[in-house]
């Protein structure tokens, strides 16, 4: 579904990821670990095409098709989906008004007919209630005045829309207590299949208890140091990422 | 500069959609003007010795006046030598007495703003006193308002047809002398609207008046007037779009509203005269004077305006709360693009007790535009528990334009409330990058956006106008929206 190939980027001269690679088969859940500054947020928004990254070397392919080269919109239409780290607020325009705007854009790139504001309305009932929010939420403003929780919740509930077919998560556990961090993930869960895949940023294990990966991969200074199943992430929890530095990456460079 | 805020730039900067010019033989003035001038468009318009000598008045007062130089705008000198004083399409003389009179050419001009009168007129039931240049060519409608009372007519007409009204009325809030504009406007003013609503009438429909301006080099001087007795509503609407050209044109504009006790009058405005274009060439000068009277106890007007158009633009709708209890409010959406320069806002004047007042202004600003409001709030000493909330909010498109803020407040009594409230964002990449990675595209984005930051004021405007001022906006910004 989605292939990495030797990615370097860097922003506004200054080089953040240093040649990564990755492959993300239909229905796996991938975990992107690693201390603060080794460009696990730099990963994301290069998927989702976020503006003033440089990228200066290596390729990303996406069913096929060349990622790098399609505006955010487009990737957004072709079914990449950022949950992002800190949703915008975006006052007076509803929460409905944006996500029946999106998923029609959605659908029309995708030759399906545009929902009707009944139909609209059934299906975000659907996809809001296991999320413990109520349908009031549609009414008020993209994030304005939510709470930190309600925002996670909120970008959730938009994928849980979209029905994308790979997600990314950056660092959605951040800034969430444990109730929260069980909604989001069984929001999540939920929505694993055999045709949708997940990279799951995420600084801390604790997320994985509850989402848990199919794989690990640890980043560090720009690069995967490390790749491994779901223990990969335990043995993190139990030694910290200074053991990344300090035993493999020495290891790898000399050959080991 | 990031490629963002060049893609940002790339879409505001699109050409005015409605430029085009209508070939219609004029009557027209030759510049300049002198107390010939004046009285040649008193005699034209067969007017009575008070009203020639009301202008003429005027006119001496305007002499020996100035141009005001404080608003924060800049622009070349103008010469009012050299701008024609009157223009009217030929057949003024044998006025058309139904829409099928009309000059097909000219209702094809309205057909092209996407303003087709007789469907609106008839769909809408709204009644249209469009005024093309300086004289009125069409009013529909008329039988049903008058079967209320209500006498809405051109002001020419209502000279001729009601001169005692309109004697007691005309300049009684806007006085001749007030400013500048205003007394070269009552020097020279060629047509506009006249309104009456008579005690206890809730006027039947919504009134609107479009304004054009298709003369080269013919300044536009519309005077409008609307007293609203005792008890009686009525909501005007007020839009105008103007015809693509290279010389500036003037446009200095009266509008006087009256409401007497529990009265009340909303006026709304879409402005969208031609900007210039991207380079700053060509334009309407905008400079108006709107201010309203509430001399009635509990009186309320109400203004809103939604500020697209116009190379410059130099209009502060104002409140004179005299009656106990009234109510003023001012909501507006000014958009600058380009080279365009906007200096507006409000002034509230608190007379009355417990009289009340609310500001929200939205300014928008992308090109190399300049935005500025202004406001005055002035509380006089019998003004026992007044109160006003003014909330000024400026948004950036891009990094070359610019957003200001002038909040004027004297309080002469220390029971009046006076909040004031005023931010500025940039439109922020992370918000278009946000709805992007929805899948929607930039353009629809930025009109989002741009329309979630004015919803204050939009919500205020009649519902069939705020979609025609999203849609300007929409103009105004992005191209292909609308």
């Amino acid at each position: 579904m989605l292939q990495v190939r030797n990615l370097h980027v860097s922003i506004e001269g200054q080089k953040i990821l240093r040649g990564i690679d990755l492959d993300v088969q239909p229905g796996t859940v991938h975990a992107v670990m690693g201390p603060n500054g080794s460009g696990k947020s730099t990963l994301a928004s290069v998927l989702a095409g976020r503006d003033g990254y440089e990228i200066e070397e290596g390729s990303v392919t996406f069913e096929g098709q060349d990622l790098l080269d399609m505006d955010p919109e487009i990737r957004a239409r072709e079914g990449v989906f950022l949950a992002f780290q800190y949703p915008v607020e975006v006052p007076g325009v509803t929460t409905m008004y944006f996500m029946r705007e999106a998923i029609n854009a959605v659908r029309k790139h995708r030759g399906q007919a545009e929902l009707s504001a009944g139909e609209f309305l059934k299906l975000a009932r659907e996809k809001i209630n296991p999320l413990g929010m109520e349908a009031d939420m549609l009414k008020r403003a993209i994030n304005e005045g939510f709470s930190g929780g309600e925002k996670k919740r909120s970008e959730i509930f938009q994928m849980a829309m979209l029905e994308p077919k790979l997600a990314v998560l950056d660092e959605t556990d951040s800034g969430l207590d444990i109730d929260a961090l069980k909604i989001v993930a069984d929001g999540v869960n939920s929505l694993r299949s055999a045709d949708r895949s997940f990279v799951v940023i995420t600084h801390y294990q604790r997320l994985l208890n509850y989402i848990v990966p199919d794989y690990v991969h640890v980043l560090s200074d720009g690069r995967i140091e490390l790749s491994g199943d779901k223990n990969l992430a335990l043995e993190l929890e139990s030694r910290g990422y200074g053991w990344i530095n300090d035993e493999v990456v020495p290891q790898a460079a000399a050959g080991v | 500069m990031s490629s963002a805020v060049e893609q940002l730039e790339g879409l505001t900067a699109q050409e005015y959609k409605y430029g085009f010019v209508t070939d219609i033989d004029q009557e027209t003035l030759p510049p300049g003007l002198t107390e010939d001038t004046v009285r040649f468009i008193s005699a034209k318009k067969e007017e009575p010795e008070w009203l020639l000598d009301w202008r003429l008045k005027a006119f001496r007062h305007w002499q020996g006046m100035t141009e005001p130089t404080w608003p924060n705008v800049s622009y070349p000198k103008i010469d009012y030598q050299s701008i024609s004083y009157y223009a009217a399409p030929k057949s003024a003389d044998d006025k058309p007495k139904s829409l099928d009179e009309v000059d097909p050419e000219l209702l094809a001009t309205y057909e092209k703003l996407g303003i087709p009168l007789e469907e609106r007129a008839v769909l809408a039931g709204v009644a249209v006193d469009a005024v093309f240049d300086s004289v009125s060519v069409a009013t529909t409608f008329r039988e049903k308002l008058a079967d209320a009372g209500v006498i809405f007519m051109s002001i020419s007409e209502a000279v001729r047809e009601h001169p005692e009204l309109v004697r007691k009325y005309l300049g009684s809030v806007v006085p001749p002398s007030d400013n500048f504009f205003a007394a070269l406007n009552s020097a020279v003013f060629s047509d506009g609207s006249f309104v009456f609503i008579p005690k206890g009438v809730t006027c039947p429909m919504e009134l609107s008046t479009y304004f054009r301006i298709n003369a080269m080099n013919t300044g536009q001087f519309e005077r409008t007037l609307i007293v609203a007795e005792d008890d009686s509503y009525v909501s005007y609407l007020e839009g105008c779009t103007a015809p693509m050209r290279d010389e500036n044109q003037l446009h200095a504009a009266v509008v006087e509203l009256v409401a007497l006790e529990n009265a009340r009058i909303k006026y709304s405005t879409v402005q969208n005269w031609y900007p210039g274009d991207k380079d700053g060439n060509g334009g309407i000068y905008n400079f108006v004077t709107k201010r309203g009277a509430c001399r009635g106890k509990r009186s309320k007007i109400s203004w809103t305006q939604v500020e697209t158009g116009s190379a410059i633009t130099w209009k502060y709708p104002s409140c004179i709360l005299i009656g106990d209890g009234s109510v003023g409010e001012f909501y507006s959406v000014a958009v600058t693009n380009n080279h365009q320069q906007a200096d507006t806002g409000t002034k509230m004047i608190h007379i009355g007790q417990n009289t009340t007042s609310t500001i929200v202004s939205k300014g928008i600003s992308a090109g190399v535009s300049n935005n500025s409001y202004r406001g005055l709030v002035k509380i006089m000493p019998k003004a026992e528990g007044a109160r006003n909330f003014s909330q000024c909010d400026s948004m950036l498109m891009g990094d070359r334009c610019g957003a200001h803020t002038f909040p004027y407040l004297e309080v002469r009594n220390k029971t009046a409330q006076v909040e004031h409230e005023a931010t500025t964002s940039k439109i922020g990449e992370d918000q278009i990058f946000y709805l992007n990675q929805r899948g929607i595209e930039t353009e629809d984005a930025v009109s989002m956006i741009v329309n979630g930051f004015c919803k204050e004021v939009f919500r205020e405007l009649p519902m069939e106008f705020a979609v025609e001022a999203q849609k300007l906006l929409g103009v105004s910004l992005e191209g292909s929206v609308g």
